[in-house]
């Protein structure tokens, strides 16, 4: 009665028989609830945790079934193939290995695995020193009072929509590039192996560096916020230690702070690598969302499988075999081979970090 | 001929010079980071502000202009449903991972390959899922361009990321308070409810503050999912349209008429504060929290 109190002793009882008669039906189900409550935890949390396991396997089966007819008509074409060809959709339809498919139609992917590849090649090039420093600047140089807006501005840099972060490459960068940065950076290059993707012509902004940049900009917070937290976790006195022998902050950082978190910096890395291959709708509206083009120079238009796959799906419908619907299928599968790979590259690496070193004197 | 103990000059002066060069880089990357930021939210703010109109928050769209309160009651309804299911399914899978899954010492353990696809799938495209979302829930189940297959597909997006945010969350409660409840002779499920969950909900929060945020902003899964249409959401599950604030934005950057373009800006500008406002919110609970544990 006592424990119950509040849900039971608010109106004072008529009779104690009928008083303890509703104490203790009450404390039966009281106590049944909370007998099951522990399992109803349990359970529900297998179920939960048991959903992502679930969606993968899903993932995998729908995108696996569907993709199955361009896999077998297709054959190792699809990689190497850099010829998108939807064929004839109101021609003939003819039979390959048993599968239905539009005559002429062959579909090979490798300008898409290319572009998508060499746009998050750029990105990651160009956002991993960023992100360093910029982590060095919050986390060691700058006073808290500047250091927390500052991360809160990282902070909203990763919360900004990628279709507005499109729509500002597309619009507002990316003209200006083509029209100030572009040419005086192509019209100086000379004509010698690598810096000749560098030469002219420019093109209108939208292309392969461009969306390199933009897909930079939008994986710089990943890293950078990854970064200060592994930053801060390094105990202050082998850096202070380091100072104490007259090392300068430049040579603590790179010989002290660096080496205690590298692992962790390339784990960061993959994160921000895996975000950029499968990024979709800033691509879609930078690169110039071509099927067939591996871009001669950085400037030029190119595609990547995600903006393929955005751009193209609706379209693919008119062909009433399902086979381009296949092919982009197909796609998806070699996108999230890919990007799962890096995932699982990077979380190899700091598992196997973290089973070897404790560096000499790491203090809690 | 060097005399011993006088300091080398040349070499002090080239790490001088390096330690400058180290100081100056690192704020230049800084500036890198944070210059666009600011570049892109005025840019855009820039753009939508001179021809903002407040109508456009109480219009429907109507072809390629016209106002956004589809979009905007649409974007509203989906993250209502993704609090629902994957507020739900994340942080029940979060407490799991954290407190119930069997530990042992095995390498292949059960609890291993859960926290594993959680991670594998955070790292899927969300494209890829709005593709299966299409093939699978759309299509194969007939339920057309509707508001469950976008908040299932937006929800399979950020469990992964609600998990994780809730699991750290969890493992920052002291073990002594789950001690003391047990020497106290409470049932696990009991003071998981009203102890260890309670202290985390700070984190908890936060976590689900961002994932809204983050399924706010999304395009990708949405598009053949969610369809898009210019009537208000209508309270069916399945079978109806839901527009969405994204888009506008992807849809009317390229249309030729300056009417489609404002669409575009004024949308994104919506986009800009809807998720500001989440960002800050999430920003206070943890400030909030930090306030109460320093004293």
């Amino acid at each position: 009665m006592a424990i119950l109190g509040g849900a039971t002793g608010a109106a004072p009882p008529a009779s104690p028989v009928k008083a303890m008669r509703r104490a203790s039906l009450a404390r039966r189900i009281a106590t049944a609830g909370l007998a099951h409550e522990s399992r109803v935890w349990k359970i529900g949390g297998w179920l939960a945790a048991s959903v992502p396991l679930g969606s993968l396997v899903f993932i995998l089966v729908v995108l696996g079934h569907k993709a199955w007819p361009s896999v077998i008509v297709n054959g190792t074409h699809f990689f190497t193939g850099s010829a998108w060809k939807p064929g004839s959709t109101y021609g003939t339809t003819v039979h390959t290995h048993g599968f239905a498919h539009p005559a002429g139609s062959s579909y090979g992917a490798w300008p898409l695995i290319a572009g998508t590849l060499q746009t998050s090649a750029i990105a990651v090039v160009l956002a991993v020193p960023i992100s360093l420093g910029a982590a060095f600047a919050l986390t060691e140089r700058l006073p808290g009072w500047l250091s927390r807006p500052l991360g809160f501005a990282v902070e909203i840099l990763a919360g900004i929509p990628s279709v507005v972060i499109g729509l500002w490459g597309v619009l507002t960068l990316g003209p200006i590039l083509a029209q100030d940065v572009y040419p005086a950076i192509a019209d100086h290059m000379p004509d010698v192996p690598v810096l000749s993707y560098f030469r002219n012509p420019v093109g209108h902004g939208e292309g392969l560096l461009t969306t390199g940049l933009v897909l930079g900009l939008m994986i710089v917070p990943i890293i950078t916020a990854t970064t200060c937290d592994l930053f801060s976790q390094v105990p202050p006195l082998p850096k202070e230690g380091g100072l104490a022998l007259g090392m300068t902050d430049a040579e603590v950082a790179r010989r002290v702070t660096l080496p205690w978190v590298r692992t962790g910096i390339i784990g960061a890395t993959l994160l921000g690598l895996g975000r950029a291959l499968g990024e979709t709708m800033a691509v879609a509206m930078i690169s110039g969302a071509a099927l067939n083009t591996i871009s001669p120079n950085v400037f030029g238009t190119m595609g990547t499988i995600a903006a393929a796959i955005v751009t193209q799906l609706d379209s693919s419908f008119t062909d009433g075999t399902g086979f381009a619907t296949s092919a982009l299928a197909e796609a998806a599968v070699v996108l999230v081979v890919i990007t799962v790979l890096a995932n699982l590259v990077a979380r190899l690496i700091i598992a196997r970090s973290a089973r070897h070193g404790v560096p000499v004197g790491r203090a809690g | 001929m060097a005399v011993i103990g006088e300091p080398d000059r040349s070499a002090t002066r080239s790490r001088r010079r390096r330690e400058v060069v180290f100081r100056m880089s690192t704020l230049v990357a800084l500036v890198l980071v944070v210059g666009p930021a600011a570049w892109i939210l005025l840019g855009v703010v820039l753009r939508a502000l001179p021809h903002w109109r407040w109508s456009v928050l109480v219009t429907p769209t109507q072809g390629a202009a016209g106002g956004l309160s589809n979009a905007i009651l649409g974007t509203l309804a989906l993250m209502a449903g993704v609090l629902v299911v994957a507020g739900t399914l994340g942080v029940l899978a979060g407490v799991f991972l954290s407190e119930l899954a069997p530990v042992t010492g095995r390498r292949w353990s059960v609890t291993g390959i859960l926290h594993s696809a959680t991670d594998v799938l955070a790292g899927v495209p969300s494209i890829t899922l709005g593709f299966v979302g299409y093939l699978a829930l759309v299509l194969a189940l007939h339920w057309g361009y509707s508001l469950l297959p976008a908040v299932l597909v937006l929800s399979v997006m950020v469990v992964p990321y609600i998990a994780k945010s809730t699991e750290s969350a969890l493992r920052q409660v002291p073990t002594s308070y789950r001690e003391g409840a047990e020497a106290l002779g409470m049932r696990q499920g009991y003071a998981l409810r009203k102890l260890v969950l309670r202290s985390a909900m700070p984190g908890v929060a936060t976590g689900l503050l961002i994932a809204l945020a983050i399924s706010s902003g999304e395009t990708a899964p949405l598009l053949y999912t969610a369809g898009f249409t210019n009537t208000l959401p209508k309270a069916a599950l399945i079978h109806h349209p839901v527009a969405y604030l994204t888009y506008p934005v992807w849809n009317f950057y390229d249309y030729p008429t300056p009417a489609a373009h404002y669409l575009a800006y004024d949308a994104a500008l919506v986009l800009l504060a809807l998720v500001l406002i989440l960002l800050i919110a999430a920003r206070l609970v943890v400030a909030r929290t930090q306030r109460y544990a320093d004293r």
